[in-house]
């Protein structure tokens, strides 16, 4: 039997980013917090797409997330990061655990435009609400940890350092998740539901748990987003938002739980560096990324790395 | 016909199923016995296929009731009647095809244990399989053993071949701990040469297992060598109900069933 290495690359990506976080510059530690968040909704999105399902709606929790951690802020005074990002998961897991007895009964194409529906749902009423800034939106409360506000310049490595934390706490778990009797089922459910369900198992079941944790960790990386933004706003459950966690996910694969953040860390550097060499056809670099990726690597970026690992292993 | 109604573990009665105009199955009346190997024979829509889908819920009959254990299960969902133990195998294997060998067997294992409650997020150490009271991989690593599928265990099911696809289908109906098994043409698409051994196999299988067997089969060679008791449909109905040796005879069963296979061969 393999060895599993997988929390042991976590934890040293932890460890790396945690130690060489401190001497990266100021905005190279806010896109790799913006990355790190992103990841975290990638993750969620990870075991949903191994059971054969797209969601093109994840910008809905991911949004409802911010604007529960930005409220917590506003209405309690709460400026605490981690009760934010507890505020925004559980707006996203209760949502999602509502929605998740409807969309559960849906599969394929079904599935993937009501998750996209609900999102612009939000976005309507949220474009429509004047009390909470309408298009314009609002600005979030500076953030405390354990009740200190960070000086000046410790901000933004708090920030990363907090993003780091919780990402591998999630990544852990998730990979945990993955290796449960329930988790096991999720490519079988991909496969063949009609045999799962005749050896005893419920599909249904199994997204819905699965539809909720991603929602959890799209709530909490959105309230993460909106404190280290310091500003949130109606797009953030757009569609394009929604198409973002898809192309990341794409690009990065579902091999692991490390894959998601890898996605999301390449998916921030092509961005950033297509939109500074050509800021009005980043896109085409962007589309053009994914095309090789889905060509060469049709299982994404990380079946380079597995490839390797089991080569060791 | 059968003995004590304590001995009986399915008793289906006054099943009726039709598809808009066509009727496959007429006022079917069955009990089945513990224990029993029971060969269900006709010809292609007979109604044979139609009898173990309600039995295990893939359809419901538009009337009658089938009792197994002397509990109704006519409405209740696969999975649910998987639970109380009726499992099956399928005509064309129903395997997780990206999956290898080993995983189809454990993802199987694993509905069986989360059913069970066991294996749950926080548990520590790998899952006890229930009523085995073993590892997972222990278990998964014994009934392929039993299959003889050791050797194919790191291979994706998609590129078996389909004597070995056949085995792992019926191999994985038994990680439920089934006390009825129902075969869906357990030797359909195997070569002539690997059919007896395959249906040896399988019968140790199931009597170590101790469930009760109802098989489809086209084989009346098949037939009469590993059942007990043969029902024999055509057009939607029961026609024959009689040990082997009387059905495979019965001038009905000749004329519907086996007349062309016994005229030809």
């Amino acid at each position: 039997m393999t060895r599993d290495r997988t929390p042991l690359i976590l934890l040293a990506t932890l460890a790396v980013i945690l130690v060489g976080g401190f001497f990266l510059p100021q905005w190279a530690k806010f896109l790799l917090t913006i990355a790190l968040a992103k990841g975290l909704v990638v993750l969620g999105l990870l075991p949903l797409m191994r059971t054969g399902l797209v969601s093109f709606g994840h910008a809905l929790y991911y949004c409802l997330g911010a604007y529960a951690g930005g409220a917590v802020g506003i209405v309690f005074g709460i400026s605490d990061l981690l009760l934010m990002m507890l505020a925004g998961g559980i707006a996203g897991g209760l949502l999602s655990l509502l929605l998740g007895f409807l969309l559960a009964r849906y599969r394929g194409i079904f599935f993937g435009l009501l998750s996209l529906a609900f999102s612009m749902i939000l976005y309507g009423l949220l474009v429509k609400s004047e009390s909470l800034g309408s298009t314009d939106g609002f600005n979030i409360v500076p953030f405390t940890l354990f009740g200190v506000r960070p000086d000046g310049e410790w901000v933004r490595y708090t920030m990363l350092a907090v993003a780091a934390v919780v990402c591998t706490l999630a990544g852990l778990g998730v990979h945990r998740y993955l290796g449960t009797p329930l988790g096991l089922m999720a490519p079988a459910i991909r496969d063949n539901e009609i045999r799962v369900e005749y050896m005893g198992g419920s599909a249904r079941y199994a997204i819905h748990v699965i539809y909720v944790i991603g929602a959890t960790l799209a709530g909490m990386a959105g309230a993460l987003v909106g404190a280290a933004v310091g500003h949130i706003d109606p797009e953030m459950s757009y569609w394009t938002q929604s198409g973002e966690f898809v192309f990341i996910a794409i690009l990065a694969g579902t091999g692991s739980v490390v894959a998601p953040f890898l996605g999301s860390i390449i998916f921030g550097v092509i961005h950033s560096v297509a939109f500074d060499l050509s800021p009005n056809t980043w896109q085409l670099v962007l589309g053009t990324s994914l095309l090789l990726i889905i060509l060469f690597l049709p299982t994404g970026l990380w079946s380079l790395f597995g490839r390797r690992l089991r080569a060791r292993g | 016909m059968a003995g004590a109604s304590n001995q009986l573990i399915l008793e289906a009665t006054g099943l009726n199923k039709s598809f808009g105009a066509v009727t496959a199955a007429r006022d079917i009346n069955i009990s089945i016995e513990r224990d029993s190997f029971v060969g269900l024979i006709g010809t292609n829509g007979a109604g044979k296929t139609t009898f173990i889908n309600m039995v295990t819920g893939y359809l419901k009959p538009d009337t009658g009731t089938i009792v197994y254990d002397g509990r109704d299960i006519t409405q209740l969902q696969p999975r649910d009647i998987t639970h109380l133990g009726i499992c099956r195998s399928f005509q064309i294997p129903q395997l997780y095809n990206s999956l290898t060998v080993f995983e189809n067997m454990m993802i199987g294992l694993a509905v069986v244990v989360h059913r069970a409650g066991r294996g749950g997020f926080f548990s520590r150490g790998e899952p006890v399989v229930p009523g085995r009271e073993k590892p997972l991989h222990a278990v998964a690593e014994e009934i392929l053993a039993s299959f003889e599928l050791t050797s194919y265990r790191g291979r994706s099911a998609q590129v078996l071949p389909g004597g070995v696809r056949k085995l792992l289908d019926i191999a994985m109906t038994l990680v439920a701990a089934p006390k009825i098994l129902l075969l869906d043409e357990p030797t359909s698409g195997v070569s002539a040469e690997e059919k007896f051994g395959i249906m040896e196999m399988v019968m140790k299988a199931v009597r170590d297992a101790g469930a009760t067997v109802l098989f489809v089969e086209h084989d009346m060679e098949v037939v009469s060598r590993f059942s007990q008791r043969v029902i024999a449909f055509a057009d939607g109905r029961v026609i024959c109900d009689a040990p082997p040796e009387v059905a495979l005879v019965d001038p009905e069963v000749l004329r519907y069933v086996v007349g062309g296979h016994r005229a030809q061969g």
